[in-house]
């Protein structure tokens, strides 16, 4: 936030601005829980050739999050806490 | 070559069926022959904003089941030549109709008329569907509010997912002096945050409501409201017309002040 702007008192229609953004990044960012399932396998399934996983404390999800750069912006973004129990060594 | 444009919204009450009975207007002021379809069954609101709520033998739904022909349900406007209303069944319920049926019935209108504009129900349900599965493109109406541009962009996902392109936005009732006071979002804000490109304008005026009591729209009468609504239909036709001034009341000092670019 630049100087200038902390100043400047927040008009009403540049709050229902902000709040619009907000919500329609969450409301164009939610998908399906079949297609969150899908996405959920799939890195499973490609880390499962390298790391073994503890599947119990797997937690995948959507989320908000700042964009780098700019503490003002948040943009959608795909969290994710895998445990792993070990490491395969396949060479 | 014929063109099928949907007016759907989302939210209701943001003036989806004013804006088609002014399209409608307009274009048939601009020599088209235009019908307009009124595709909300059980909610019937086109005839009235038109003033042709007396002139209703049959409707949408008889046409559908063969009970007339298209011709004879519709019903030719009182003061546009070239306007014509295809009204929507009052006392059936919107799975009277199915996407293949009102897809057939609008090919069969393609036949008379340059422009078939159909007026779309509040929602994303049946009734949505049915309205869409016909168009070519669609003007999506909004107000310069957060619940309503929500809903624009709802809408504008589901028809970019059916297939529907070149869709256009019209900001709906923007209250000037509001927005002076910065207490409503610009046209601009709107455009910023959805992304779909603007056809128009329409500012609140308190004429829009004494022109629904009378039943008279006022697409091309030289108002402000009207010339917007005409600014719009020469948009949809393709012609690049510039967007109007909507702050006409002005000072002398602001009209200096924008003279060297302040505004």
């Amino acid at each position: 936030m630049r100087l200038v702007d902390f100043f400047k008192k927040k008009t009403s229609s540049d709050i229902a601005k902000d709040r619009l953004k907000l919500v329609l990044v969450s409301d164009r960012a939610s998908c399906s829980p079949e297609v969150m399932e899908k996405i959920k396998n799939d890195i499973i399934n490609v880390l499962q050739k390298y790391v073994e996983i503890d599947q119990s404390g797997l937690d995948i999800k959507i989320t908000q999050m700042e964009a780098e750069g700019d503490a003002n912006e948040t943009g959608p973004a795909l969290y994710a806490n895998i445990p792993i129990r070990s490491m395969r060594h396949t060479d | 070559m014929s063109e099928v444009i949907v007016v759907t919204s989302g939210k209701g009450g943001v003036g989806k069926t004013t804006t088609t009975a002014n399209i409608g207007t307009g274009l048939a002021k601009l020599n088209k022959k235009v019908v307009l379809v009124d595709t909300d069954i059980g909610l019937r609101n086109l005839d009235v904003v038109l003033g042709l709520e007396n002139r209703i033998v049959y409707n949408l739904v008889d046409v559908i089941e063969g009970n007339c022909k298209p011709e004879q349900a519709m019903i030719k406007d009182k003061k546009s030549d070239g306007l014509y209303l295809l009204p929507a069944a009052q006392t059936r319920d919107k799975s009277a109709v199915t996407p293949e049926e009102m897809k057939a019935l609008v090919n069969e209108l393609r036949k008379d008329f340059d422009y078939i504009i159909l007026d779309c129900p509040a929602g994303i349900e049946q009734g949505f569907m049915n309205a869409i599965a016909a168009a070519d493109r669609a003007l999506v109406v909004t107000t310069p509010e957060v619940s309503a541009v929500r809903d624009a962009d709802r809408i504008i996902g589901l028809l970019e997912a059916h297939g529907i392109k070149n869709n256009r936005l019209i900001v709906n009732r923007l209250n000037v002096e509001m927005v002076k006071h910065g207490n409503m979002m610009t046209a601009e804000d709107v455009v910023e945050v959805l992304s779909i490109d603007l056809i128009g304008v329409v500012p609140y005026d308190e004429k829009i409501v004494v022109a629904t009591n009378t039943g008279s729209p006022l697409a091309g009468d030289g108002s402000i409201v009207g010339t917007s609504y005409m600014n719009i239909c020469s948009r949809i036709l393709g012609e690049e017309v510039p967007y109007l001034d909507l702050d006409s009341k002005k000072g002398i000092l602001s009209k200096i002040g924008s003279l060297f670019g302040k505004q």
